[in-house]
């Protein structure tokens, strides 16, 4: 009984609960024989997809911003990135580079000021972040129909003014990442370029962490008093955490769009911060404690969740429940971990 | 029993806090109509006294008491703060429980409105009354003539100077029809000197109404020229009952601080300052505004080599002088480290140029808790002194090998108790975090150390473990050390020159084999008043 309970306290209730789920739904789908091999490929796919943007949250918990809500400020960068690639008719891993290149100082620039306006309201980031996300998400709204693009791939089709409200990239970087050195084992589609690529994003910030920099941030993060008794500059440190989470907010939201084949511009952002809150809370992470561990374990277990729900539902339910299911999860979740000072495990 | 001869009488009180006695067989005896004044270092057990008498729920939720509570000779021992109001049992607080917003009657009658019906209270209850203004402006104007206090009962307390704010206080008190004992915690420490005159009078006045008045009280020469007796307690027990008419502030001083002193300092020798010395740190008019600990125009030499005590009252200023050399609070003033002017407001300056600071707030400043204990005392010098770091293609890297050998290094040098280097500082005890933070402290390789309340919250044989090891770094490195400490005891064991501060100035210098009474009176401000004795 006492193993059980510190089992139980370390892998944390909600990694627990959530995983009990996934296990049983994974069961129930291959009673009801749908084809497991999709599932896995699926699995895969969204993980490498929402991977970078979960990952995101990592630099802004470490220096003591706490979660991102303020996500949409990095995927509006990215946005503007690859609808500026798609203007210029570039194509496959150069229009993804040019992409990458616009979108990334864009980022770092809008990350420096957010970080500047958060430095004044210390305390109720999140609260902040999550209107500013809003308001930001609105006032691009203003300039996706304003903005001066002419590709006929971007604009109205009738009309021929603003930016549509879906642009696909099947001409421009649709599925670049997700193709690259794919191959198909046992039925299960691996998209090698997409996981690698995420593998890749973990390892940078993984290995920021050991820097002097890295180290430096995270003691700023943990605790304030102590980094100015240590000649640490807190502000300065708060606003490299969110400048390094802005910016990997837009390279997610440009692999995210890649691999879904559409880039989604107005109203679309507003809520892309919620599921990766919600990934990586579940992963074990806390408001003031991060690994990327974290973000691996959280990101598989949500999406798995999503992907297992969708085909076992709709066979056993009517309607849209796996949404409704994904709803509760993830706000249940948020909601869950904002109540604890400390994230499911403590070692 | 017949009419009681004492209105509160305190029996045989006794409280420990986990094993820790706080208060061993405290008595104190109070009659109607007189003043009692209480005295005695922090930590000497006021304020646990003064929680059982109001039955505060820290109390009660450790454990409770052993003794009896008598009011009016019956057993009262009151198990809430709700229950002691009830048997008359009021209290003027130190920071001011007032509501700004509110004008001067409604925060004397806050929570005992009077009130009348309505239409409304008829129907829906007593909840839905009317406040009786009227009624309650009289009752105020009342409490306020009974201090003498002239202002208008309708101005709102935002932006009343702070003496008024203290009368508005004790009117409330008084407006209590059941008051019998009033408590005066520190009344006076936020008042200028003709404010306190006034209220001292009134303070006379309500004990000629016929309240027993308990007078808690670091100025002593106010204690002796208020009250009728007065109790003395150290260490959680009371040291003497004396008639103030038989006392006077230097036995008063010398009660208060007696202690025994270790002999193995009892050798040092004490040297005058002198003009052309050689002193490490030249203090100048320094004002420090740390919440609660202000230093006010602080003037202090500090010899190269030294162990320099700073001593003083809570709330006086001693622990804002470390703070203020690290720059952790606004400053201003002057600090010459070795001659040269060292930058306030800076704390990196001031790591950068050799001075280390062990804060009193160990919790809180002190260490990364949820961090390792390698990483905790690496992080300082990485920060500084750029030590720990490899280079790899122009990345400064951690070297984790080098931080763990040094951790490895202090664990074993400063016998720091622990599973190993990764363990979390949160898991550790009082003592051995003290240890991580003063490990931390000497990787920077410091010639100044500060230590601020090095013994706070450990117990005693970390506490020895500490002072030992300070003492070890000022003789085998030469390293000089500032260690300021509540515990007179403390100081008196391992320093070469005690610095008292009170009221954010240097009261004065002592050996600590000076006598207790010259203890006393710098503490308590007397010194420079009544001369040398």
């Amino acid at each position: 009984m006492e193993s059980f309970k510190n089992f139980v306290e370390k892998v944390g209730y909600p990694r627990l609960i959530i995983g009990g789920f996934l296990f049983i739904l994974s069961i129930m789908a291959a009673m009801l024989s749908i084809p497991i091999p999709g599932l896995i490929g699926d699995i895969l796919t969204r993980i490498g997809m929402n991977g970078i943007l979960v990952l995101a949250m990592v630099p802004a918990i470490r220096a003591g911003v706490g979660l991102n809500f303020a996500l949409p400020l990095g995927i509006v960068c990215g946005l503007i990135g690859a609808l500026i690639s798609i203007e210029f008719k570039l194509t496959g891993f150069t229009g993804l580079f040019i992409t990458l290149i616009v979108a990334i100082p864009l980022a770092a620039i809008v990350g420096y000021f957010y970080g500047q306006m958060l430095n004044r309201m210390k305390g109720q980031e999140m609260t902040v972040g999550t209107y500013v996300g809003f308001s930001v998400v609105s006032a691009m709204c203003i300039f996706w129909l304003l903005a001066p693009f002419r590709s006929p791939e971007l604009i109205w089709a009738v009309g021929g003014s603003g930016l549509r409200v879906t642009v696909s990239l099947e001409s421009s970087i649709d599925k670049v990442l997700n193709s690259f050195l794919s191959f198909n084992f046992a039925g299960v589609q691996v998209p090698t370029g997409l996981l690698l690529f995420f593998g890749l994003c973990c390892l940078i910030v993984w290995f920021f962490g050991k820097t002097k920099s890295g180290v430096i941030m995270n003691a700023a993060g943990s605790n304030e008093r102590f980094a100015t008794a240590t000649g640490i500059n807190v502000n300065q440190q708060r606003i490299l955490g969110v400048i390094l989470s802005t910016i990997l907010g837009a390279i997610g939201i440009i692999v995210y769009s890649q691999s879904f084949g559409f880039l989604q511009l107005y109203n679309a952002p507003l809520y892309s911060a919620m599921p990766a809150v919600a990934a990586i809370l579940i992963g074990g992470a806390s408001i003031k404690k991060v690994k990327i561990s974290h973000v691996i374990i959280g990101t598989f277990l949500f999406q798995a969740l999503l992907v297992v729900a969708l085909p076992v539902l709709n066979i056993l339910a009517d309607g849209n429940m796996s949404e409704v299911i994904r709803m509760i999860v993830q706000n249940g979740i948020i909601l869950y971990a904002l109540t604890r000072k400390t994230g499911g495990d403590l070692a | 029993m017949l009419t009681a001869e004492y209105l509160l009488q305190m029996k045989d009180v006794s409280k420990d806090y986990s094993g820790n006695r706080v208060l061993k067989g405290v008595n104190i005896n109070i009659k109607a109509g007189e003043i009692h004044g209480l005295v005695g270092e922090n930590g000497a057990g006021k304020s646990t006294l003064m929680n059982i008498l109001f039955g505060m729920p820290v109390i009660h939720s450790t454990g409770g008491y052993e003794g009896d509570i008598l009011i009016d000779g019956e057993v009262a021992n009151p198990k809430s703060p709700k229950e002691s109001m009830e048997l008359g049992i009021g209290m003027v607080h130190q920071e001011f429980m007032l509501i700004p917003g509110f004008s001067i009657t409604e925060n004397i009658k806050l929570n005992r409105e009077i009130t009348k019906d309505n239409l409304f209270s008829r129907i829906l209850g007593p909840k839905m009354k009317t406040l009786d203004f009227k009624k309650m402006g009289q009752d105020s104007r009342e409490a306020l003539d009974k201090l003498g206090m002239s202002i208008d009962e309708w101005l709102p307390v935002a932006g009343l100077p702070v003496g008024y704010m203290q009368f508005v206080e004790i009117a409330r008190e008084i407006d209590k029809d059941n008051l019998k004992l009033l408590v005066f915690d520190e009344p006076t420490a936020v008042l200028a000197e003709s404010e306190a005159d006034r209220f001292l009078k009134i303070v006379r006045k309500l004990a000629d109404m016929g309240i027993a008045i308990l007078f808690i009280s670091h100025r002593l020469d106010e204690i002796i020229e208020i009250t009728d007796n007065i109790t003395v307690l150290r260490d959680g027990e009371v040291v003497s009952n004396l008639i103030t008419k038989d006392a006077d502030v230097h036995k008063i001083a010398e009660l208060m601080v007696g202690r025994k002193i270790e002999s193995t300092n009892m050798d040092k020798i004490f040297k005058e300052e002198t003009e052309d010395e050689d002193y490490i740190l030249n203090i100048k008019d320094l004002y420090v505004d740390m919440p609660g600990e202000v230093v006010k125009g602080l003037n202090l030499k500090v010899r190269r080599g030294e162990i320099l005590g700073i001593g003083g009252l809570g709330g006086q200023g001693k622990i804002g002088v470390a703070n203020g050399i690290m720059g952790l609070y606004p400053t201003k003033g002057e600090i010459l480290k070795n001659s040269e002017s060292l930058p306030l407001n800076q704390p990196k300056k001031s790591l950068d140029l050799g001075v280390a600071f062990v804060t009193e707030d160990r919790r809180g400043v002190g260490l990364l808790l949820d961090d390792s204990i390698e990483h905790n005392i690496a992080i300082s010098a990485l920060q500084i002194k750029e030590k720990f770091i490899k280079k790899t293609a122009a990345i400064r890297m951690m070297d984790e090998k080098m931080v763990r050998e040094h951790a490895l290094d202090m664990i074993k040098e400063l016998d720091i108790r622990c599973t190993g280097p990764k363990q979390l500082t949160r898991r550790l005890s009082g003592g051995n975090q003290q240890k991580v933070c003063i490990a931390r402290a000497l990787t920077l390789d410091p010639d100044i150390i500060l230590v601020s309340e090095p013994t706070r919250g450990i117990d005693i044989g970390a506490k020895k473990i500490v002072l030992d090891l300070l003492v070890k770094l000022n003789k085998e490195l030469g390293m000089t050390v500032i260690i300021t400490s509540s515990e007179l005891a403390e100081l008196r064991s391992i320093s070469d020159r005690i610095a008292i501060i009170f009221e954010g100035k240097l009261e004065g210098i002592l050996a600590p084999n000076a006598s207790d009474v010259d203890f006393g009176l710098m503490m308590a401000g007397e010194y420079g008043k009544e001369g040398v004795s």
